[in-house]
């Protein structure tokens, strides 16, 4: 690859995009942190140099935005200098979070496809259940997550199913649609192809049906399970900060420890964009093994 | 003479007659509403079997089983809490009877008229919603359920008629304020700078990427950050929505502005057209869909985010605030009040969106 051609590059493009990004967070660190640093020299009774004055607000114990090396330090700090099994450690509570949204991710891609299957088969369930789908997904479920928590500790159900179950609410809807579209994708002519092999149902669905759904059911995979981590998070809110990514967001928030919530902030970003990788590998690893891309 | 039948039917007159043998053999608590509910059922049960595929036969499944619905609701203030084995025998005939109402209705609705079917798509899964409710209602109220765990439908109305003040007021705050200023700034903003965006190729190919990655990301988790910076007030839950609500409406318009084939462009081009006509005449009607796309999407997130961001810190007012205290009191009525109130709302808002993408893209093959 020659220097023109990298420049022309995606990857080129993104990591201008990417380092233009952390800029201007350095610059907001900045700006932001400015006001405090100064209150606090000015009772302090320090006079710095304006370099000295920078580096200072981009070292605050509890800045207002702290910049990103600071971020980092933490995250180095509570990954791998913690014991795993910490409860300082951040990879206790990621994974902690992360399996829940395994569960729920599970749960909720086995329900809809079921559900995709049932509505492709039965008319009367797809005209009165689809529209109730749909419908289900305008409303603001996550407002609900809170009153899932609490009521079933309240009747002693606690722990990981709870949290799985408002996952799982989140991710069965775009597989639902995607599968339900995929199911159908198969075009009349393959349909009639099947229908002068005499084929059953079943085997329409098996044999081209289900094939021809793969790809939509990745997509939709893709979409599910980041938004299953995002259930996961907010159901650990209510719990009151015990443990788990969303925990760690909360405590910092009531100790106003915001390296604490940026690390944690950047660690959930890190492990959605880990879980629709792998989602994204296993589509391709899938797709090669059915011959669908060379 | 059985084999065309549908299972559904065969399921609903078995339940039935085991209802019957229940209030017969005395095992089922006896009332006039469960005899005339048994007796609508019956009804529904002879029109389905022998007439099995005309229109007449369909209207009186239909009429019978929703007739059925209100003795069959009367029936629990008999004994509220303490349901035997006949009642939700009755139950089960009821449900499998209005699902066979369904799929008659379905399978009707194929020989009317445009205008016909287009109103009885409608009345599907309304009809279906309808039954949700009063099994819902059934059960918690017919076996008791605890309060806190659900509270039957009517319950949750009476409570929302009572306290409309305060929903009201919640619904301002999160809604009217937090929720519609950071929708508007956040589609605004993601819009002008896709239109900015747009013009530079290299900047295009690194913000696509970089944006629909961060579009997968849990952003909800800025909340407590903004609630630092812009104060307990709706302004951090606006703030929240503004960053939620840009990045989709970033990614879905540069995709949109980039769905114009070549030749259109070429056409426009033999017209002389300057960019701005270009863009205004072609390029942005063509993004039409993908915007409407991105404020749908941003319809249902900007609700999560306001109520989300509310759970980390308000004024003692608002629709997330209302659910995190309630819930702690155990107020669960309460909490299905302010949930109904945003499904109302949220679907309220998906609803005029579309009908709004409805009649500024008609000429959309969809939508034709």
């Amino acid at each position: 690859m020659t220097t023109s051609d990298f420049l022309h590059s995606k990857t080129a493009a993104v990591l201008t995009v990417v380092l233009v990004l952390l800029c201007i967070w350095y610059a907001g660190a900045v700006a932001l942190n400015t006001p405090f640093q100064r209150d606090q020299d000015v009772r302090d009774k320090v006079e710095r140099s304006t370099g000295d004055f920078v580096t200072a607000t981009l070292n605050q114990k509890r800045p207002v935005l702290p910049a990103p090396h600071q971020v980092a330090v933490e995250i180095w700090q509570t990954t791998v200098e913690k014991k795993v099994t910490s409860k300082r450690s951040l990879v206790y509570h990621a994974g902690i979070t992360l399996s829940s949204t395994m569960l729920g991710f599970l749960i909720g891609t086995v329900l809809g496809i079921v559900l995709a299957a049932a509505i492709i088969h039965v008319e009367s369930l797809e005209r009165s259940l689809m529209p109730w789908i749909i419908t289900s997904q305008t409303i603001p479920i996550l407002a609900i997550a809170p009153m899932v928590i609490v009521v079933l500790n309240a009747i002693g159900v606690s722990g990981l199913i709870p949290k799985a179950m408002i996952s799982t609410y989140l991710s069965f809807f775009p597989v639902t649609v995607g599968v339900v579209k995929g199911l159908r994708s198969p075009d009349p002519m393959q349909l009639d192809l099947m229908r002068t092999y005499s084929a059953s149902s079943f085997q329409t669905f098996w044999k081209l049906r289900w094939p021809s759904s793969i790809p939509f059911l990745f997509t939709s995979m893709k979409i599910a399970i980041a938004a299953s981590l995002v259930g996961a998070i907010v159901g650990e809110l209510p719990t009151g900060a015990v443990a788990g990514l969303g925990a760690r967001l909360l405590a910092g928030s009531y100790y106003g420890q915001t390296v604490q919530i940026w690390s944690a902030l950047l660690s959930a970003a890190f492990l959605a964009a880990m879980l629709v990788t792998i989602v994204g590998f296993a589509d391709k690893a899938v797709r090669r093994r059915m011959g669908m891309v060379q | 003479m059985i084999a065309g039948i549908p299972l559904t039917v065969l399921g609903g007159a078995a339940a039935l007659l085991f209802a019957a043998i229940a209030a017969v053999t005395g095992t089922a608590a006896f009332s006039p509403a469960f005899v005339a509910c048994g007796l609508l059922l019956l009804v529904a049960v002879g029109g389905a079997v022998l007439r099995r595929d005309d229109a007449l036969g369909a209207a009186v499944v239909i009429l019978s089983v929703h007739a059925a619905a209100v003795p069959l609701m009367l029936h629990i203030d008999s004994a509220p809490g303490e349901m035997d084995s006949g009642y939700w025998a009755l139950l089960v005939s009821a449900w499998l009877m209005a699902w066979t109402s369904v799929t008659r209705l379905t399978q009707t609705s194929k020989k009317l008229p445009t205008g016909a079917r287009r109103a009885v798509d409608l009345l599907i899964p309304l009809i279906f919603g309808l039954w949700l409710m009063l099994i819902w209602e059934a059960i918690t109220r017919g076996a008791g359920v605890p309060q806190v765990l659900l509270p039957a439908p009517s319950a949750i109305w009476a409570k929302l008629t009572a306290s409309l003040p305060i929903l009201w007021a919640d619904f301002v705050q999160t809604f009217l304020k937090a929720v519609i200023v950071g929708y508007v700034l956040g589609c605004g903003i993601g819009f002008g700078t896709a239109i900015l965006v747009d013009r530079s190729p290299f900047l295009k190919r690194g913000l696509v990427p970089v944006g629909n990655m961060v579009s997968a990301l849990p952003i909800i988790g800025i909340a407590p950050i903004m609630v630092m910076w812009f104060g307990f007030d709706w302004q951090s839950k606006a703030a929240v929505v503004v960053i939620m609500t840009f990045f989709p409406m970033l990614v879905n318009t540069l995709e949109g502005l980039s769905a114009s084939s070549s030749m259109q462009r070429d056409l426009m081009r033999t017209y002389a057209a300057s960019y701005g006509q270009t863009l205004w005449k072609l390029r942005l009607v063509e993004a039409l869909p993908f915007i409407f796309n991105a404020l749908k999407i941003n319809s249902t997130l900007a609700l999560i985010g306001a109520i989300v961001a509310e759970f980390f810190g308000t004024p003692i007012v608002g629709m997330g605030f209302r659910i995190s205290t309630e819930v702690g009191r155990m107020n669960v009525d309460m909490v299905w009040a302010e949930i109904a109130v945003a499904a109302l709302a949220g679907s309220a808002f998906y609803g005029a969106l579309v009908l709004i993408e409805r009649a500024l893209t008609f000429w959309h093959p969809s939508n034709r």
